[in-house]
């Protein structure tokens, strides 16, 4: 028991190791950059990092489930181009409707290849990422889209307006993450999710239907990816075939940032929403000390593979693993 | 017995193995003579495969000596003790499938040219010259996943004989095999003792242990029990040796009359894993399933709870036949699977003892569309209470608590269920004494309380010791059914070895 105390202080430790240098970053920006702690510049980084929270919080309720979601960031492209080239088209409301309905059927793919056939999530999701990269040009003929008059549309809101005085892609990250998170901790779903991505076998013998578990985990994983598409087309107001490329790693990085294990049963949607408003804070401090943008991939990833090695080595009280 | 010198090709004095919380070894004694096939026996858990594992370099010993022709040595680890000339053939296959006869059998030391590639030339003739020491009739190129199962065995044999092996350790060989191929197999064994290897021999079956070794030495609860030449004892002395005479006392006395039968299977058979099983549960009677590991215990239980679809016969609840779809089913229908593994089957690591044990039922725990903490921590607190489980909280993580406790938090999930049946498979595996005192009796009182039990074990004293029938399988199939009052520890062991009453008698 003793140990088990220890290991939960070390643990501890660790988690606070990168909320205190995420500190340290903080203070380091605002002590070096006038406009860094200025609240417009704070919640314009929030705004900025609401398109990868939403997405983050549909991939952390797949990764619980044992499971990666590496096509989020095609499957962004393909909606937000879809929505955006509809929207002239079939008008607003019937453009996200079939959007939505779109990207739901991309889940269902997902869904049916990890739950139903058992195939390996990563092989899965990296084919999809790839095919629907393909589906989205097949779909645009190559063209970028956009929308004629975006003054004259409500849809340039859900990207562009305020409520209170607070964005509205703010007001839906954060209304989405709070609704997630409800789910995920208190109803019977959420517990079947960690069951399953704890350990599928006991789920199975719990009498837990692991196959439904894992689709359904996709499906909302497609669902927050739509949601996502409407708040970047309706921002840019416009879409190039591409514009959701990388958006899968940064996911990832927010999404491992948190603490949530890629083994799957663990995290919290929480903690994920504060993965990924650190790794906003920091790429936005970079930029504002004047490195060029392409310095904070560097800086990312250095961050992300330290976090991970130190949450390993307090699990296992050691740095370098006992076994060669 | 063929001639032997005076110095044993092994000793073992004294072994001593600690694994945190149990003594699996307190102080065994061996000795294997050159050219000598030395069984070694005991019911699983006496300790026969951590002492083979200590001989083999998988373990280090905490006390005592290995000597080897003499002297004493150290086994750092396996390449090191069959570079000593121990090896040790495992049970379960360890080849490479994909990869040749030749290949596998001088993994690790291919021999190479001045280059680095791979001598083929020599490597197929020493491997060919090999396998007609064998008389095996294939060859060196042969795709090891081409391959039976007793060839692959040849081939893991052919492995040991790379080496000048002093001992080699044959652990279960016959557990996969065919009447046909254990013949081969002992010539190989007798051939290997004309040469004057000295043979360790694991074996739970009696008829092989007598027609095939020269000594045998027997282990009980990790100590070791002495040593017989096989000629001068019988099968009823060993019994006694390996079970204790402690055990006709432990036998279940408890006369509880039964009530209705609740489950009964008529002709149940599911492919090759166990054939026209019939058997009757009633309420509050205890069935114990006792039979080797591969007996097809295990998998009859996973078929009542719908992991496995059957290709025949009936299953009735209450009288009524059902087809259980699944394992939702089955739980929908009162039946709940304590299963084989609590850790890869039974429990969520990571998750904490209350959820864990309300897992199965969470869905109808809901108000509204949320889990009402107050009614599961009310089942938590209800069974903890019931089962005297120890652990701080419930919001403990359950891989943190001992063996005993999380296999109660597993009992406690499925009698929260409240089965009609319940299906209890090894519970006592890997826990210590203590806690299986507990879990015994506590099997006892739910059968008091009208429980339909089936209790599966490996552990002859604990199927006696909680059972009001016994049912022995061997190989898929049921060979005899005992009431308590005439079970006989001889008779469970001959049933279980395939011997039938009929010709038993």
């Amino acid at each position: 028991m003793a140990s088990a105390r220890l290991k939960g202080i070390g643990s501890l430790l660790a988690r606070q190791g990168i909320l205190i240098a995420f500190a340290l970053f903080l203070l380091g920006f605002a002590a070096f950059s006038d406009s860094f702690s200025d609240a417009d510049n704070l919640m314009q980084v929030v705004r900025q990092s609401a398109i990868i929270g939403v997405i983050a919080i549909g991939v952390t309720v797949v990764v619980i489930s044992g499971n990666l979601d590496l096509s989020v960031g095609s499957m962004l492209s393909f909606a937000t181009v879809m929505v955006v080239d509809l929207h002239d088209k079939i008008g607003p409301v019937p453009a996200i409707a079939v959007m939505l309905v779109a990207v739901l059927v991309l889940g269902c793919i997902n869904g049916f290849l990890v739950g139903v056939l058992k195939l390996n999530s990563l092989i899965v999701t990296l084919g999809m990422l790839s095919a629907i990269q393909g589906l989205t040009l097949i779909y645009s003929g190559g063209q970028n889209v956009d929308i004629a008059d975006q003054e004259a549309t409500w849809f340039s809101l859900i990207g562009r307006g305020s409520f209170l005085g607070i964005a509205l892609p703010i007001w839906i990250f954060g209304t989405l993450a709070i609704f997630m998170h409800v789910v995920m901790s208190t109803t019977a779903f959420g517990r079947r999710v960690y069951a399953v991505g704890g350990n599928p076998t006991a789920s199975v013998f719990s009498g837990i239907r692991r196959t439904h578990v894992v689709f359904a985990a996709y499906m909302i994983s497609a669902l927050c990816v739509g949601i996502a598409a409407l708040i970047l087309g309706s921002r840019v107001g416009g879409s190039q075939n591409n514009v959701g490329q990388g958006y899968e790693l940064q996911v990832l990085a927010g999404v491992i940032l948190g603490g949530t294990s890629l083994l799957g049963g663990s995290g919290t949607i929480l903690k994920t929403v504060i993965g990924v408003l650190i790794l906003g804070f920091i790429q936005n401090g970079l930029l504002l000390l004047g490195f060029a943008y392409y310095v904070q991939w560097l800086v990312t990833w250095v961050v992300i593979i330290l976090a991970v090695w130190l949450d390993i080595a307090a699990k296992r009280g050691r740095l370098l693993s006992p076994i060669a | 017995m063929t001639e032997h010198s005076e110095t044993p090709a092994l000793r073992l004095e004294g072994i001593v193995k600690t694994f945190p919380g149990v003594r699996a070894l307190d102080g065994v004694d061996l000795e294997v003579r050159a050219g000598e096939v030395h069984a070694l026996l005991g019911e699983n858990g006496a300790g026969k495969s951590t002492l083979m594992k200590v001989l083999a370099g998988m373990h280090q010993p905490n006390e005592g000596r290995i000597i080897l022709e003499g002297r004493e040595v150290r086994m750092a680890n396996p390449m090191d003790a069959k570079a000593q000339g121990v090896v040790l053939i495992h049970q379960e296959l360890s080849l490479c499938d994909g990869l040749s006869v030749a290949e596998n059998v001088y993994l690790g030391e291919l021999p190479h040219t001045k280059w680095g590639f791979v001598d083929w030339s020599t490597l197929h003739a020493r491997t060919d010259e090999i396998l007609k020491k064998l008389n095996c009739n294939f060859d060196a190129r042969t795709r090891v996943s081409d391959l039976s199962i007793a060839r692959q065995q040849m081939v893991e044999i052919a492995r040991a004989l790379t080496v000048d092996a002093k001992v080699v350790v044959f652990d279960e060989p016959t557990a996969s095999l065919t009447d046909a191929e254990k013949v081969v197999l002992f010539d190989v064994i007798k051939d290997l003792r004309a040469r004057g290897v000295g043979i360790v021999y694991i074996s739970h079956r009696m008829d092989e242990i007598f027609s095939l070794s020269d000594r045998l030495s027997v282990l009980r609860d990790g100590s070791y029990r002495g040593t017989k030449v096989t000629a001068e004892t019988d099968e009823d002395e060993v019994t006694r040796m390996m079970i204790g005479r402690s055990l006709t006392h432990e036998k279940n006395t408890d006369t509880v009359e039964p009530g209705a039968v609740a489950l009964e299977v008529r002709g149940l058979s599911c492919g090759k894993l166990f054939r026209d099983v019939s058997f009757e549960v009633r309420r509050g009677e205890v069935v114990g399933f006792y039979g080797l590991v591969g007996a097809g215990r295990t998998e009859i239980a996973e078929t009542l709870f719908g992991l496995r679809t059957p290709t025949a016969g009936t299953i009735l609840l209450d009288g009524e036949e059902v087809r259980i779809s699944g394992p939702l089913d089955a739980i929908s229908r009162g039946i709940s699977l304590v299963p084989e593994s609590r850790k890869e089957q039974g429990l969520v690591l990571g998750m904490s003892c209350r959820d864990n044990m309300t897992l199965p039922q969470i869905g109808d725990l809901t108000t509204g569309p949320f889990v009402s903490n107050g009614a599961e921590i009310a089942i938590y607190d209800q069974y903890r209470d019931r089962l005297d489980i120890r652990s701080p909280s419930w919001r403990q993580a359950v891989g943190n608590l001992s063996g005993g406790n999380q296999q109660k938090i597993v009992i406690g999930k499925w009698l929260a269920m409240k089965p009609q049946v319940l299906i209890v498979d090894e519970p006592t595996r890997g826990i210590d004494v203590g806690a299986k005192g507990e879990i015994h009796k506590l099997i006892r009182t739910l059968a008091s309380q009208g429980y339909a039990v089936i209790v599966i074990s490996s552990e002859m004293p604990e199927v006696l010791h909680v059972s009001d029938r016994v049912i022995a399988m061997y190989s898929g199939e049921v060979i005899r059914s005992f009431g308590v009052g005439e079970v006989t520890e001889d008779s469970l062991v001959q049933a279980i070895s395939g011997i039938r009453p009929d010709r038993a008698a």
